[in-house]
C-alpha cells in the first residue's frame, strides 16, 4: 500500500476492465513520471468524454450530439437495420465497408448469469423502431457465442411475425468469439453471406 | 505419437522442470508425495484441458505463483508439434500451438492424445455419474477434437439456463418481481436441445463403438472371470435404435417441455446429457455397489484400456500413462497388464518401487525427488 494520492490513483485504475493490481501500479507510476502536458491531455480527454459523448437517441451508438453520425447520414438506407451488442461492433462493421443501412445497439446480450434479461437491453426501443414500417430487413449481428446466439434467437422469434426479413451473419466467424476481434475480410464475408433465420 | 519433451514452470510442486522422453517405456520412480503424479497430470491437462484430480485450476498453480506454464513437444507421424499452455486460475488459459498463439485454449485439443490410468479411476466404478460422463466426454474429444467445442457450448447453455431458472425461483420465494422473467426460457430450451443433441449423438455413437472393447479388456485383465457390459443411460426416453441428431433434438425439446413445470419449481435443468449416466455391469449385476475392490480395479482399468484400444482401432496411437498402478495389482494382473500395454508407442509409468513394474516395461528410468525430476538411466 502506498500513501494517499498515489494509492487513490492505483485503486481507480484497478477498477478499469482488464487492469489488474500490477498493471494499475505500473500505469500509476508511469503517469507520475510522465510529462505534465501529456498527463493534462489525458485528464482532459477523460473529462471531455463524459461531458461531450452521449448515446444516440435513435440507435444508442455513441454520439456527440442528439443523433450519431450514422443516423444523421441521409445517404444511408432506412430499409436495412443491423442489430449489434456494443458500439465497438458498429466500428468493426463500418470498417468492412459492406454496410450502408442503420444500426441498433442493444447494450449487451441476454445473459442470465449476469442478471441481464430482455428488459435490460434496448429491445423495447428496437421494437418501436421496427413498428414504423420502414425496415425490410433486420440483420442480427450479435456475437457468435452462447449469449449472442440466444439474443439473436430471441429477437428472431419476436420480429419474424411482423413480416420483416430476419438474417444472421454467415458462419465463418470464429465461434465463441467477439465480433470486434474478427478481421475485416472475415467479417465482410460474413456480412455478404448472411442468411435468413 | 509420443511426448518428446515436457517442461513445467510453477506447475504444482515444480518451480521449473524439464524432461526428455523417448518412444517406448519410461518409468518415473520416487517415494510418495515427491511429484510423480504431478508430471502425468500436466500431460493430462494438455490432452483434456482439465486435471484428473481436481475440478478447478487453482491447485495446479504452485503455491505463491500467479500462473503455471506447461510446454510439451509432441512427435506425431514424424512431425513435431509444440503446445504451450498458461494456466491462470479464474481466467481463460492462454495457449500456443507451434509458435503462434491460438484464440482459444481448446484449439490445442487433439494435439496430444493420451490415455491416463490413475488410482482416482476407481471413482469411475464407485463414484457419481459425473465421473463417467467425464470419461466419455474426454474420450469423445480425443477421438474427435471438435467435440471440445460442442461440450463447452453445451455446458455454457446449461449454466445460463440454470441461472435463469434459479433467479426465477428465488424471485418467487422472496415474492419480488425482479428476475422472475422467464420470457427467454423458450430460447434456452431450443439451444439446449440443439447442443445437447449433438453431444448426445456423439456419446451414443461412442458407447456403441466402445462396448466390445470394454468386454474384451475386462476379460483380459480379469482372466475370464465375469463379463463386463456398459450401457448409456439417458435422462430422457429414447427410441431404439438410437435416433439421429435431428430426432434427438426433437426428443430433447419435447422432454424439456414435459419437465418445464418441475424445472421451474425446482429452479434447475433436469433433462439433458449433463444428467445422463453410463451404467457398468458385471454379468447380471451392476458394478457399482456389487463389485469387490479387486473387480472394481479391474473394471476401471478395463475402461481405460478399452479407450486405448478404441483410439488405436481409429488409427490414433495414443500415449499411455499408468500412474501408480502396479502396486495395487496382484502378480497375475501385473503380468496380464504388461502384455496388453507393452506395444504402446509411448508408455509412461510412475511407481514408488521400481521392482513393482514388470521387467518388460522397464525402459528409460527417471528419478523423481521433491520438486525435481531427471533421467537416471
Ligand atoms: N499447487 C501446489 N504448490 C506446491 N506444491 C504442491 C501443489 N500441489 C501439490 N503440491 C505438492 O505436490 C506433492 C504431491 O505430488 P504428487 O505428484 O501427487 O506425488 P506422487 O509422487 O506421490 O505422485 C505434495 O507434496 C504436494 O504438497
Ligand atoms: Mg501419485
Ligand atoms: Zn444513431
Amino acid at each position: 500500500m502506498y500513501e494517499g494520492t498515489i494509492q487513490d490513483l492505483i485503486d481507480e485504475l484497478g477498477r478499469l476492465p482488464g487492469v489488474g493490481p500490477k498493471s494499475a501500479q505500473r500505469i500509476a507510476f508511469h503517469i507520475l513520471s510522465a510529462d505534465p502536458a501529456d498527463v493534462t491531455r489525458l485528464a482532459n480527454a477523460l473529462r471531455k468524454v463524459k461531458d461531450l459523448v452521449r448515446f444516440c437517441t435513435v440507435c444508442f451508438n455513441v454520439a456527440e450530439s442528439e443523433q450519431c453520425r450514422i443516423c444523421r447520414d441521409a445517404r444511408r438506407t432506412d430499409e436495412v437495420l443491423c442489430v449489434v451488442e456494443e458500439p465497438k461492433d458498429v466500428v468493426a462493421i463500418e470498417r468492412t465497408g459492406e454496410f450502408r443501412g442503420r444500426y441498433h445497439v442493444l447494450g449487451g446480450a441476454i445473459n442470465p448469469l449476469e442478471g441481464i434479461g430482455p428488459d435490460n437491453l434496448r429491445i423495447r426501443e428496437l421494437m418501436q423502431r421496427l413498428g414504423s414500417g420502414a425496415v425490410r430487413e433486420l440483420i442480427l449481428a450479435t456475437d457468435p457465442n452462447t449469449e449472442g446466439e440466444a439474443t439473436a434467437t430471441y429477437l428472431a422469434l419476436m420480429v419474424k411475425p411482423m413480416g420483416i426479413a430476419v438474417t444472421r451473419l454467415a458462419s465463418g466467424l470464429p465461434v465463441g468469439g467477439d465480433l470486434e476481434y474478427a478481421d475485416e475480410i472475415t467479417l465482410g464475408r460474413a456480412f455478404e453471406g448472411r442468411r435468413a433465420v | 505419437m509420443y511426448v518428446r519433451r515436457l517442461e513445467l514452470v510453477n506447475f504444482r510442486s515444480y518451480e521449473r522442470v524439464e524432461l526428455e522422453f523417448d518412444p517406448g517405456a519410461s518409468v518415473l520412480v520416487g517415494p510418495n508425495g515427491v511429484g510423480k503424479t504431478n508430471l502425468v497430470e500436466a500431460l493430462g491437462y494438455v490432452a483434456t484441458l482439465g486435471s484428473h484430480r481436481v475440478a478447478t485450476d487453482a491447485p495446479l498453480v504452485r503455491a505463491g505463483a500467479a500462473s503455471a506454464v506447461i510446454r510439451c513437444e509432441i512427435v506425431h507421424d514424424g512431425r513435431e508439434l509444440l503446445v504451450e499452455l498458461e494456466i491462470v486460475p479464474g481466467k481463460a488459459n492462454r495457449a500456443r500451438l507451434g509458435r503462434s498463439p491460438v484464440r482459444r485454449a481448446r484449439e490445442v485439443l487433439g494435439a496430444l492424445r493420451l490415455v491416463l490410468f490413475a488410482p482416482e479411476d476407481l471413482e469411475l466404478v464407485r463414484g457419481d455419474p459425473a465421473e463417467r460422463r467425464r470419461y466419455l466426454d474426454d474420450l469423445l474429444v480425443a477421438r474427435l477434437p471438435r467435440f471440445g467445442g460442442v461440450r463447452a457450448d453445451y455446458d455454457r447453455v446449461v449454466k445460463q439456463r440454470n441461472a435463469l431458472l434459479r433467479s426465477a425461483y428465488l424471485a418467487r420465494k422472496t415474492g419480488g418481481s425482479r428476475g422472475g422473467d422467464l420470457s427467454t426460457l423458450d430460447v434456452w430450451d431450443a439451444h439446449l436441445a440443439r447442443h445437447g443433441a449433438e453431444l448426445l449423438a456423439g456419446r451414443l455413437e461412442l458407447v456403441a463403438a466402445l462396448t466390445p472393447h470394454v468386454a474384451k479388456a475386462y476379460d483380459a485383465v480379469a482372466a475370464g472371470k465375469g463379463a463386463a457390459g456398459i450401457a448409456y443411460r439417458p435422462s430422457l426416453e429414447l427410441a431404439e435404435p438410437a435416433p439421429n441428431r435431428d430426432a434427438l433434438e426433437a426428443a430433447l425439446h419435447a422432454a424439456l417441455a414435459e419437465a418445464r413445470q418441475s424445472e421451474v419449481e425446482r429452479g434447475v435443468t433436469l433433462v439433458g446429457p449433463h444428467r445422463d449416466d453410463l451404467t457398468l455391469s458385471l454379468g447380471p449385476l451392476p458394478a457399482k455397489g456389487y463389485a469387490s475392490h479387486g473387480e472394481s480395479w479391474s473394471y476401471a482399468l478395463a475402461l481405460r484400456l478399452a479407450a486405448y484400444d478404441l483410439l488405436r482401432a481409429d488409427g490414433i496411437e495414443p500415449v499411455l500413462a499408468l500412474d501408480d498402478v502396479f502396486a495395487e495389482l496382484d502378480a497375475g494382473r501385473r503380468e496380464r497388464l504388461a502384455d496388453l500395454v507393452s506395444g504402446a508407442s509411448q508408455l509412461l509409468v510412475t511407481c514408488a518401487v521400481a521392482e513393482d513394474v514388470p521387467a518388460e516395461l522397464r525402459g528409460a528410468r527417471y528419478q523423481v525427488r521433491e520438486g525435481e525430476a531427471r533421467r537416471a538411466g
